[in-house]
């Protein structure tokens, strides 16, 4: 064995006295600690080695850079919108109960891969087959054909057909494109696992994060992002710049909400929420400090969310989006927080503020490119009464169980957004928006057609994303059923759904957290 | 030798276990305990505006076991210390003994109830 060691120590001194000998041998440029001499003329290469540099090759490179902002603004954006998966995951499984911890968070986690499946094998085709050529991400036009139809004398996209399972879009725009879009569509998957947990069959969540991605979600998505009827309701019908959503105020979180509101109504409410008169149970959050830090990764994560939507890091305007969506974010939780305190219950309830600073980002991730940081603290105000508001009325008015408030955080707060969109936008950005000449702006700056082009895409919105959920969830139901069992849901579905506890070792009062429905 | 369970409040655990350290009773077993009763809660639990009541009261369960002539003083410690005047106070029994050992003198009867100190 001591031979062996001194091989070992013999083959370290040697690379290491190889390596030292080298650096001075090799070395013909003097190390630069400031970061001045790095980088010049040299980094460029001309089109024929030996020849002189033209501007030519110098201003090829300058696109190429361009370029490559722009795609690493895009991706590294994408990342941060990946790691909301996570924020998702850990409010929705602090602001429900330990005895369905495994569940909740096997749905948060596959999730992702099943959106991504659906959006991969036909989700982005329906999206982006026909949004044309990828203006910021190298200019690749192969995703060329939308299906369209006449009416009225103008033509109405409804979803596109190229670039299935991504074949012929092999483009590193394309795929850039393609993996922002897809955290984005799972952002909006992932928002009916809160609503529908505690009760929802596994199986039957299994189909439902097949169908988010292929149908449900790109459809509409093309509409208002993919170059179809919503987006051109400016140039056809003049209403402004069509259904204008900046980073899916409607597209993503309205989207879910709707879901959710139509699988948490089907479903029904958890035993013991409701009694026989109607007033509601309380069932508390079994965690607040994961509902707390999971709102901080969604917080973060949405810096990459609003800016990343520009899809271009040589857009400047990245800089006020991501400050109208902090502003926003603080004002949403302000409300929500003062709301509950001062004028509803006497006392600052920890998930009410978490849902008002997400009411507030989700509120302005429609217009954060378009309105003033003024205006953006308004939406977040409104956004913060507007969310604790809607809460008690599904709570209450509608008896429509929603355990961490996903209807009125991402449904509501959706719709809200679009509608300041139309309100709001200053006309400081978006000359050119969806081909129509002129930047956007709202009904409180002069253009009352915008208004109306937002409200059009929220009506679309409810009755496509409404309806086609509601076919979705009653296929599933007819297939393997929706709903788990009485007792499964009695016992925590932890060990009969997903065979082993969440938190094994740890004894749970299971039948203290169901409350009596008296 | 008697046996005296005493429920208690949780936050009153700390002054009952000095309390008896002061009598010279050091040895007693609890338990983290829920019971039913007749404590409402005062609308101080709540969870997203709807009040929970408290269909669950968290209590101690001490169980004492001490010769005959420290009962008396056992008792009165704990109905003195425990007193807070709210209705849900706890309540205290009082069962007899057959016979106790000590497991590691292997000592029974009063000698196993008797402190280290005790001559």
């Amino acid at each position: 064995m001591k031979k062996i060691y001194i091989l070992l120590m013999c083959l370290v001194v040697a690379f290491a006295l190889t390596s030292i000998f080298s650096s001075y041998a090799l070395a013909e440029k003097k190390p630069d600690p400031a970061g001045t001499a790095t980088g010049t003329a040299t980094e460029i290469a001309p089109a024929k080695t030996g020849e002189q540099l033209s501007v030519t090759d110098v201003a090829n490179q300058a696109g190429h850079n361009k370029v490559a902002i722009n795609i690493m603004w895009t991706l590294i954006t994408g990342f941060l919108v990946m790691f909301m998966q996570a924020g998702f995951a850990m409010v929705e499984t602090g602001l429900t109960r330990a005895k369905n911890v495994a569940h909740t968070m096997a749905m948060n986690l596959m999730i992702y891969p099943l959106g991504m499946i659906g959006f991969f094998v036909c989700g982005f085709a329906f999206m982006f087959g026909g949004v044309g050529a990828l203006g910021t991400l190298g200019g690749f036009d192969g995703l060329n054909h939308e299906l369209t139809i006449n009416l009225f004398g103008h033509a109405f996209g409804l979803f596109g057909t190229k670039a299935f399972f991504l074949s012929g879009g092999y483009d590193v725009g394309v795929f850039a494109l393609f993996l922002f879009q897809m955290v984005f569509m799972d952002t909006t998957a992932t928002i009916p696992t809160g609503a529908m947990a505690e009760r929802w069959k596994y199986s039957a969540f299994f189909l439902y994060g097949l169908a988010v991605g292929t149908i449900i979600y790109p459809i509409y998505g093309n509409w208002v992002w993919g170059g179809g009827w919503l987006a051109q309701l400016g140039s056809n019908f003049g209403l402004g710049h069509g259904h204008v959503d900046f980073a899916g105020s409607s597209v993503v979180h309205m989207t879910g909400g709707v879901i959710a509101l139509v699988g948490a109504k089907m479903l029904g409410p958890r035993i013991g929420k409701y009694n026989k008169n109607g007033s509601p149970n309380a069932i508390p959050a079994h965690s607040i400090p994961m509902a707390v830090i999971g709102t901080f990764i969604l917080a973060f994560g949405w810096f990459g969310f609003n800016p990343g939507s520009t899809l271009a890091g040589t857009d400047l305007r990245i800089s006020i989006i991501a400050t109208n969506t902090m502003i926003a974010s603080a004002f949403g939780a302000f409300a929500a927080c003062l709301w509950m305190w001062w004028f509803r219950t006497k006392k600052p309830d920890v998930s009410m503020m978490c849902n008002g600073m997400l009411a507030g980002l989700v509120a302005i991730t429609a217009p954060c490119a378009f309105v003033n940081v003024g205006s953006a603290a308004i939406i977040g105000l409104v956004a913060g009464v507007l969310v604790v508001e809607s809460s008690f009325f599904f709570e209450r008015t509608l008896r429509i169980d929603d355990p961490v408030g996903a209807i009125s955080v991402h449904g509501v707060n959706g719709a809200w957004g679009v509608l300041a969109l139309g309100l709001f936008a200053d006309g400081t950005y978006g000359d050119g928006w969806n081909g129509v000449t002129g930047t956007v702006t709202g009904l409180f700056y002069g253009n009352g057609g915008q208004f109306v082009a937002e409200f059009i895409g929220v009506i679309a919105n409810l009755v496509y994303v409404g309806g086609i959920s509601w076919v979705v969830f009653k296929l599933i139901d007819m297939i393997v059923g929706n709903r788990v069992s009485a007792k499964t849901e009695m016992d925590g579905l932890d060990i009969p759904e997903m065979g082993a506890e969440g938190y094994a070792g740890i004894k749970l009062d299971k039948n203290a957290e169901t409350p009596l429905s008296r | 030798m008697k046996k005296i369970e005493a429920i208690i409040r949780t936050s009153k655990f700390d002054e009952v276990k000095a309390a008896l350290h002061e009598i010279d009773i050091d040895f007693f077993t609890y338990i983290d305990t829920t019971g039913v009763g007749n404590e409402k809660s005062k609308g101080e639990r709540m969870y997203r505006g709807t009040v929970l009541d408290t269909e669950f009261i968290p209590r101690r369960l001490l169980t004492i076991v001490v010769r005959d002539q420290n009962v008396k003083k056992t008792v009165d410690c704990l109905l003195q210390i425990a007193y807070t005047g709210e209705v849900g106070d706890g309540r205290i029994f009082l069962t007899p003994i057959e016979e106790a050992w000590k497991i590691r003198t292997k000592a029974s009867g009063d000698a196993s109830l008797k402190g280290d100190y005790e001559k």
